[in-house]
């Protein structure tokens, strides 16, 4: 691997974007940060700047609301990016499926490199599916 | 001659590999004190080499360049410390960095960008007076702003500068962005405001903001070890020891607002500094 690739794997800045969830994945993610999962030893860090972010990760169901501050947001992020859909909402809709004003999972907005199953998603599960990201994203870097 | 003139390039190209590794520290200690493993020490450069390699997203052309023109005149404004030149001369050089940074902030047309440069110019307002205020201290007690004059005193400076010394103490975290007085942009809160004034810096430049910010970290803990200039290695000791102090103190306490940094930050190291200077001229102090 390429130093580039090896320092995109080591740092992945990461944009929580929250598109009305039930706040279950949020809490989970969350749990990530702090003392007894600690994700910070893998380099990684909340940011609350796309600009600045390299991994996107979406909750909740993409929805007619908000799907243009979805897209927006993806589209200020520098490449190279991953997006990771976290809970059974970001990945398919949910119990959202087929209500009027849901559009569905978010890939029906943005295009999503990783599904993250749960509901919510267990924090290893958060973790274990931004680490598989990280592949492709060193693959970007390079 | 020609020995220190090696001496000071060597410390001068290691400086920002020197500066990363501190922050490196900082961000194992950190989460040390907070019961985590934390990153690796390199993990600074690990984001710099990342940000360098992202694609660039360019919100004014002027931004780069003030990126830039930060770490640039950081790097002069430590140089001229270390070949021992005029300290004012280094502490101008060093406002017209942050200046260059603030101008960076203003130069795009984003709320989040104009709030986060005001209040980097309120900061620049608290501590650049501490700094100007600290060389005249040095000239006080030595007759020299020459840095090379400074550390060819045999005594140390400490003795007869403490006051000036606290009031330095109390600049280094607001010009590391620590809490208390992390107002602009601070370490931990990503998600505040205060992350203003680098919202629109993305990519290479904030990568050279980063680097220009590990230069001026080393220059304010060699203005730190100008106070032992007879034994230079003891001083490095103490800024080291300050440095860590600073990371206990972001750790324990929490962010002040704008106006009570201003006014308890100048109230103290005021009355410290006039204290210093009365017992200075009076004879009490050396």
């Amino acid at each position: 691997m390429s130093l580039r690739g090896k320092a995109a794997v080591k740092s992945p800045w990461i944009l929580h974007v929250n598109c009305g969830s039930c706040n279950g994945c949020d809490i989970e993610i969350l749990a990530a940060l702090t003392p007894r999962f600690d994700v910070e030893r893998f380099g990684m860090l909340h940011m609350g700047n796309p600009k600045h972010a390299d991994v996107l990760l979406v909750t909740g169901p993409a929805n007619r609301r908000n799907a243009k501050v979805l897209k927006n947001l993806y589209e200020q992020t520098p490449e190279p990016k991953v997006v990771v859909a976290v809970g059974t909402c970001a990945s398919t809709g949910g119990v959202f499926y087929n209500c009027p004003n849901v559009l569905g999972g978010i890939d029906e907005v943005i295009p999503v490199d990783v599904y993250i199953p749960g509901c919510a998603a267990r924090p290893e599960a958060i973790i274990d599916g931004v680490i598989l990201a990280l592949k492709k994203l060193a693959k970007g870097a390079e | 001659m020609f020995e220190r003139i090696i001496l000071s390039l060597i410390f001068l190209t290691t400086s920002p590999i020197l500066g990363g590794i501190l922050r490196g520290m900082d961000r194992k200690l950190t989460a040390r004190f907070q019961n985590r493993i934390g990153p690796p020490i390199i993990q600074p450069f690990y984001d710099v080499i990342k940000l360098w390699s992202k694609k660039p997203i360019i919100s004014s052309n002027l931004q780069p360049v003030f990126a830039g023109l930060y770490s640039l005149l950081s790097l002069i404004a430590l140089a001229l410390v270390i070949f021992g030149q005029d300290l004012l001369m280094a502490v101008f050089t060093l406002s017209s960095a942050d200046v260059s940074m603030i101008l960076g902030s203003y130069s795009i047309r984003s709320p989040y960008s104009y709030v986060g440069a005001r209040r980097e110019l309120i900061q620049v307002l608290t501590s650049e007076p501490l700094l100007v205020l600290t060389s005249v201290g040095f000239y006080f007690a030595t007759g020299s702003f020459g840095v090379s004059e400074i550390l060819g005193l045999g005594k140390p400076l400490i003795l007869s500068l403490p006051g000036f010394f606290i009031a330095f103490l109390m600049a280094l975290p607001i010009e590391a962005r620590k809490s208390p007085f992390d107002i602009s942009a601070s370490h931990h809160a990503h998600q505040e405001i205060v992350r203003g004034v680098f919202t629109e810096f993305s990519g290479y430049s904030l990568a050279l903001i980063e680097i220009g910010h590990w230069i001026k970290l080393i220059l304010f803990l060699s203005i730190l070890g100008l106070f032992f200039p007879n034994n230079l290695l003891f001083g490095a000791v103490i800024a080291f020891l300050s440095y860590f102090l600073t990371i206990m103190v972001d750790n324990i306490f929490p962010r002040l607002t704008w106006s009570a940094m201003l006014k308890g930050v100048w109230t103290i190291s005021l009355i410290l500094i006039s204290l210093n200077l009365i017992s200075l001229f009076g004879g009490v102090l050396g």
